[in-house]
């Protein structure tokens, strides 16, 4: 959220068609991802009602609980997809290559994984709870479910916990991910609903995006993407062909009848949603991808192998709070991931670094001149340490002595060494900047360079910007940082509450009690 | 009656107010600043109506389905004296209930009208709380009331106003669910406020008849499903800011009056139909003393207040439209057509607007920079609004 | 707090003098720490002595052969807590103090000039100490196994995340926390609710995590501050610490301020430096506007309020110094919410010291202009705020949170002159207050609205308009 993206906004407002807000594609796309548009009924915590699944846009798989109340057939309907999506998962499984793994040892990772595509973020709300609601059910005993059910159960509620990993793409929702590539003409929440962002990104020929979203407003033209149902749908439809389906109940004929009913009107309102999530993949596959892209496809799929692995191993469901420790080292993980997330978007794209112009914690501009021999005599032994001036028109902000790479010299770090605005001959005045507001005039940035310049105390050819080099320098740093340690688990200290008890699955995980 | 009172009828026109219950009257802290919004609230137009009548119906509706689910519950947590309820409260939140009675207040001898059922609940919490022993009494459907806006609003906790150690608990039961111990925030948010409007008529009530406000506790229990089953779970919400919001935004409303004064004399949104069932105003009209009123959209009007297309429609033009964190990333300039040119340097900034100019100025730039860079050809944008550079005259939209 | 009891605390200065209050209350927790508590919790209010409090428990134990580690959050504070546990050293009995450094550490002139403090980046290397400070940050990195301190002393622990602590709890034995509520909440750039509700949330400062898994902590306050002038005292303890409030640690009419020049065609910015002088407060208002965050009118006239005060001379009267003391640029501070805010007022600063001789004011460089996060814990003679609201459409709820405008607030000795644009008690009536609610989440107090209320109408008597 930016002036930048406010000002796309603003124009795609005026243009009738949403603008891009992204140069490249920051999500990973798999050539087959498998796209699952739920939905569920409403007044329930997590009440599937019926699904449209699949790998291909042309065959979608149908599921639908013709009584979503009936405890049988809610776990025959989670067996189905189980059976779609877990051999989806599995499917890539089975070919693994070898990564270095730190000094002589390799560990094993797949090659290619998954990728879940939902509708939006409520429909990733929906398979935390599934998953939530299915990975404690036990496979034996009184309310004993399929083998498949936990199993799925647990996948999903990996694909769930992954979404909060800044940067991973196993489960996307499509109006986060079109969000991130273009700005509507409407507001953010309005941007929540996939056909209204759609009717802004992709209109029909013939209408303003303006126009498309407001079709995409009314229920019965455009079905909600769910999981949540059009209420009028609900009362005017649905309910009568749910009673119908269970008054049908022992009547093999009328059931049949019944059921392919109620099957007819929920397609209906699935289909639609269907077809937008594969157009949107269609419009994201035409971006060319960001360079990192593909190495944080790496972190997911090393993700998904050591979840596979430890599936096959114990296979325990994950537990339903995380403990003190385990909350502690994931917020540490999660706050190092959101800042290299950051960081090599804006090295990705050109757009994404303007964010960081715009705030002066980055700026862009020609070198005018350039001391490439210059060296460092302070300390025991000389060092080369070049200097330039960068003349950019950015609105600087950054202080003296910050230590900055450019995007196209990653290798090489720039220390601050002068600001000056509109004087300055000399490589060392020093002044902060007059105005920091005002873009109009011209500033001076002197950088002292090392690194990325080989051992000798001169420079290899190419390594120091020459005069008339465009350059983009910023503070962020996309470097891998090793994570915090934390006491384990069993040494949880007393501030904390101590060690917690041990995971004994309990009978009433499995327990429940249907309306 | 006061002068505001028949300025507000006479806006209403010949029906009866919209009664208020615990959540319209909640509402009235979501978007103080609203005046359209204050005026119609204070009038108790039918606002569902209203922007029916104008051709932009509010997207709200309940499915049967969850309101099925809902009576459901409660009816389970209140079966056989609410048995549920007070294993909850026993063993969930410990407190020590040793003997339960339980009163229901609906049932009032004959025909029980709102006052009647009100007068029951008044005399049997007053003696409740006169009697001061310990003794828990769960009471069931009381009816409670509470001046708003100089309209008397009744209100009926679909809950229990329970005693214990000395103190009234208001029982809220939702239905939604608490999955391991959190619940969507925001409805947890909204029964907060609604069980604030409670706790603010009970006190009031007993208040009436010489006791202390802190007899009625600052704490809800809020009694929802847990996890996936239908077992019912409790938990406590200290609801003491709630009410502070709320005791804030009812003695705004003592300014209704001024903003009534300022309407002109004549302005009626009556919705009736006359007797050959024609709209006695057409929309045009309705829409012509709409525009007396000023409304305050935000895109968080379209998930609460049933005019929100309606006045949707109306701020098209304005940055506040896509969003109050976009507009203040604008600049705060107010049109969106002000800030196109501001950026491009069309419009030359002028009092105070300088700042904004600025920004805007290079983040055009900025951006640009970077598409051209990319070789995408300079986006036109000057295409489909270029007549909503002022604000847009009233058009009828019959 | 009843009615009752806030007579009686208000009462109490009758009875008993403010340094005798403040002497009991230190009196107790040390005795606290005796007494065989796990853990100690110390509220202190801004500038109630938390620091002496922290170097006297340090010395204490210390002197009782005790190994104290000491924990700060900043290595200011840490350099801060030496320097004056160094000269507590020299001036009682003797103690070696360890300041444990991080790699890049460049030693203070205030650390350095101590004979008796060792400096290393190992805390191997200074087990010859019983008392060792470092940053948080820095202790986690230590090995649990080898350093079991019988005592830690967590200093500004109402600012140190849960997780921090839960890094270095396992390196100490107990502790006593020492920190003021009423400041900034840690915080982090992550958005999720993962934990919210759990009574282990790592999202948490570190006093509410110890004090939800352990009930029977005593907490007590320190009930004086010394810092505030008795006309702030009132306005920050209502607003910020409604169940806890303390009182001021000097007398009316102790704290002033002077000009050794008069005003030559005064305007409304001597308007606002002679009230501030006379009570403690102004607000400078500008006209009602909505501007952008680097507002150029509010921020030039902090600006402008720093450089008159020193052209003007000013002149701070203390218990200390009952005839004056002369107000230098580095006893100033201009505080704001953004750190481009805090950049715009040094370039205003910068413009206005080069602007030319007789308009040029020596020393606006030294001048410190700060962001609320960056200034907890620090204090000048005078503070000038730039108001988090000012200029604002539409309040959220960092721009309201009380933390911010309660460091802002209480920075200062002698005055404070909050700069804003009329509207803001406007904007605070507009505001939706349509905030999520969780589970299992105790409410917190104060509520920035309330608390953004009581300041306005305490500045509201104080107000210089500018036209």
């Amino acid at each position: 959220m930016s002036t930048l993206t406010a000002l796309a906004r603003a124009q795609a407002w005026s243009a009738g068609t949403a603008q891009r807000v992204a140069l490249v594609r920051h999500v990973h796309l798999a050539e087959r991802p498998l796209v699952f548009v739920p939905l569920a009924l409403a007044g329930e915590a997590s009440a599937p009602l019926a699904t449209m699944v699949g790998d291909d846009p042309d065959s979608p798989r149908l599921l639908v609980v013709s009584q979503p109340r009936n405890r049988d057939q809610r776990f025959a309907f989670v067996a189905e997809l189980a059976d779609v999506m877990v051999s989806y998962m599995e499917g890539f499984c089975s070919v693994a290559e070898e990564v270095a793994a730190g000094r002589d040892e390799t560990r094993p990772r797949f090659v290619n994984a998954p990728q879940v595509v939902v509708p939006n973020q409520a429909a990733i709300g929906f398979v935390r709870l599934l998953g939530r609601s299915t990975r404690f059910r036990r496979t034996t005993g009184e309310f004993a479910v399929g083998p498949a059910v936990p199993v799925l159960g647990r996948w999903l509620t990996y694909l769930a916990e992954r979404t909060e990993h800044p940067g991973s793409c196993l489960l996307l929702a499509a109006t986060e991910a079109l969000s991130r590539h273009w700005a509507s003409g409407q507001s953010e929440l309005e941007d929540l609903n996939l056909a209204a962002l759609m009717g802004w990104i992709d209109p029909p020929p013939g209408m303003t995006g303006e126009e498309a979203a407001a079709a995409a407003e009314d229920p019965v033209l455009s079905p909600p993407a769910g999981p949540a149902t059009d209420p009028g749908f609900d009362n005017e439809v649905l309910e009568s062909l749910i009673e119908a389906c269970s008054r049908a109940d022992g009547d093999a004929a009328a059931s049949s009848r019944a059921v392919a009913a109620l099957e007819r009107a929920l397609a209906g309102q699935l289909v639609p949603t269907w077809r937008l999530v594969w157009r949107a993949l269609e419009l994201l596959r035409a971006l060319p991808e960001g360079a990192s892209v593909a190495r944080r496809w790496e972190g997911d799929r090393d993700s998904f192998t050591g979840y596979a692995a430890y599936l096959r191993d114990t296979g325990l469901p994950q537990p339903r709070r995380d403990g003190a420790v385990a909350a502690a080292r994931r917020l540490d993980w999660l706050e190092r991931a959101q800042a290299s997330y950051a960081a090599e978007r804006a090295f990705d794209d050109p757009l994404a670094m303007a964010e960081y112009r715009m705030t002066g914690e980055a700026f862009a501009g020609l070198v005018v001149k350039a001391e490439p021999d210059r060296l460092d005599h302070s300390g025991k032994r000389r060092k080369l340490r070049p200097l330039i001036m960068v003349e950019t028109t950015d609105p600087v902000r950054a202080e003296v002595g910050t230590v900055m790479t450019a995007v196209t010299r990653q290798g090489q770090s720039a220390r601050v060494v002068s600001i000056s605005a509109d004087s300055g001959d000399a490589m060392s005045a020093e002044n902060g900047p007059e105005d920091g507001a005002e873009p109009a005039g011209m500033v001076r940035i002197v950088l002292e360079l090392s690194g990325g310049m080989g051992r000798s105390l001169t420079a290899a050819p190419g390594s120091v910007p020459e005069v008339g080099e465009w350059l983009c320098y910023s503070s962020l740093t996309a470097d891998y940082q090793r994570p915090w340690e934390f006491p384990p688990a069993e040494e949880t200290p007393w501030t904390h509450g101590g060690p917690p008890q041990p995971y004994v699955p309990a009978d009433e995980d499995a327990v429940e009690e249907w309306s | 009656m006061t002068n505001t009172e028949a300025r507000l009828d006479q806006i209403r026109g010949p029906v009866p107010p919209r009664p208020h219950n615990a959540r319209t009257i909640a509402a009235l802290t979501s978007n103080p600043a609203c005046v359209r919004r204050a005026i119609l609230d204070a009038a108790g137009v039918d606002k569902a109506k209203l922007a029916a009548a104008l051709g932009l119906p509010a997207p709200f509706g309940q499915s049967r389905f969850a309101i099925t689910r809902g009576n459901a519950f409660e009816q389970q947590v209140k079966a056989n004296g609410c048995a549920e309820l007070l294993r909850l409260l026993r063993e969930q939140l410990g407190l020590p209930i040793p003997e339960v009675s339980y009163d229901d207040l609906e049932e009032v001898a004959g025909n029980p009208g709102l006052p009647m059922r009100h007068a029951r609940t008044r005399q049997l919490l007053t003696r409740a709380a006169d009697s001061g022993d310990d003794a828990g009494t769960l009471f069931d459907h009381p009816l409670l009331c509470l001046e708003v806006g100089g309209r008397l609003a009744y209100l009926e906790p679909d809950l229990i106003a329970f005693r214990l150690r000395g103190k009234f608990h208001v029982v809220e039961i939702k239905s939604f669910a608490a999955i391991d111990g959190q619940a969507d925030p925001d409805k947890v948010a909204a029964a907060a406020i609604q069980s604030a409007v409670y706790v603010l008529a009970l006190r009031q009530l007993l208040a009436d008849s010489g006791h202390a406000a802190d007899l009625v506790a600052d704490e809800v229990f809020l009694v929802c499903p847990e996890n996936f089953a239908n077992r019912p779970t409790a938990a406590v919400l200290d609801v003491r800011k709630q009410l502070t919001v709320l005791r804030r935004q009812l003695s705004r409303l003592a300014f209704i009056a001024e903003l009534v004064e300022a309407l002109p004399p004549d302005i009626c949104l009556d919705l009736e139909p006359d007797a050959a069932g024609v709209a006695r105003r057409p929309a045009a009209e309705l829409a012509g003393a709409l525009h007396v009123l000023p409304p305050r959209y935000m895109p968080e009007c379209l998930a609460s207040c049933e005019m929100c297309r309606y006045c949707r429609d109306g701020a098209r033009a304005e940055t506040a439209a896509l969003g109050r964190a976009v507009r203040e990333d604008l600049g705060g300039v107010d049109y969106v057509e002000t800030a196109l040119q501001l950026a491009a340097g069309e419009l030359t900034a002028g009092g105070g607007e300088e700042d904004a100019a600025a920004l805007l100025r290079t983040a055009e730039r900025l951006r640009l920079e970077c598409l051209q860079a990319a070789q995408f050809p300079a986006p036109d944008f000057r295409g489909s609004h270029e007549s909503l550079a002022a604000p847009q005259s009233l058009e009828t939209t019959a | 707090m009843t009615p009752g009891q806030h007579e009686a605390a208000q009462a109490e200065p009758a009875r008993a003098g403010p340094a005798q209050l403040a002497a009991s209350a230190a009196e107790k927790v040390i005795g606290d720490l005796t007494a065989g508590h796990r853990a100690v919790v110390v509220d202190s209010p801004p500038g109630a002595g938390k620091s002496s409090l922290v170097v006297r428990a340090a010395r204490t134990l210390a002197c009782a052969g005790e190994p104290v580690m000491v924990v700060a959050q900043t290595n200011e504070q840490a350099d801060d807590l030496v320097d004056r546990l160094a000269a507590a050293s020299a001036a009682g009995s003797q103690l070696l103090i360890g300041r444990l450094s991080a790699q890049d550490y460049v030693v203070s002139a205030r650390v350095g000039r101590h004979a008796g403090v060792m400096v290393a980046t190992d805390a191997a290397a200074l087990s010859g100490c019983l008392v060792i400070v470092g940053t948080a940050a820095k202790w986690a990195t230590v090995k649990a196994r080898t350093w079991l301190f019988p005592w830690a002393i967590v200093d500004e622990a109402y600012q140190m995340r849960s997780d921090m602590l839960l890094r270095i709890a396992g390196q100490f034995d107990r502790a006593l926390f020492v920190g003021d509520p009423g400041q900034l909440d840690p915080f982090s750039t992550v958005d999720i609710d993962r934990w919210t509700g759990l009574t282990w949330d790592p999202m948490q400062s570190a006093v509410e995590v110890l004090l939800r898994h352990n009930d029977d902590i005593p907490v007590r306050r320190l009930p004086v501050s010394w810092r505030l002038p008795s006309n702030a005292v009132p306005v920050v303890a209502e607003a910020f610490y409604p169940f806890s409030p303390f009182v001021a640690g000097t007398r009316p009419g102790e704290r002033r301020l002077s000009f050794a020049t008069a005003a030559f065609r005064a305007g409304p910015l001597d308007d606002a430096l002679e009230l501030a002088a006379e009570t403690g407060w102004a607000l400078y208002e500008l006209p009602p506007r909505h501007t952008v965050r680097t507002d150029a009118d509010a921020v030039g006239a902090c600006a402008a309020l720093a450089a008159r005060l020193l052209q003007r001379g000013c002149v701070a009267h203390s218990e200390f110094a009952p005839a004056g003391i002369d107000v230098s640029p580095d006893r100033i501070a201009i505080g704001t919410a953004h750190r481009d805010q805090a950049r715009a007022v040094r370039s205003a600063l910068a413009g206005l010291a080069s602007a030319g001789p007789g308009c040029s004011v020596p020393g606006l460089a030294d001048v410190t202009v700060d962001t609320a996060n960056r200034l907890q814990g620090r204090e000048f003679d005078v503070v000038i705020v730039l108001h988090p609201l000012s200029g604002r459409r539409d309040a959220t709820a960092f721009h309201l949170e009380a933390g911010r405008l309660c460091v802002l607030a209480s920075r200062h000795r002698h005055a404070c002159i909050v700069v804003a644009r009329a509207g803001i008690p406007e904007l605070l009536d507009a505001y939706p207050s349509t905030e999520p609610v969780h589970l299992n989440v105790p409410a917190k107090f104060p509520d920035g609205w309330e608390a953004n209320q009581a300041v306005l109408a305490a500045l509201a008597e104080r107000k210089v308009t500018v036209r």
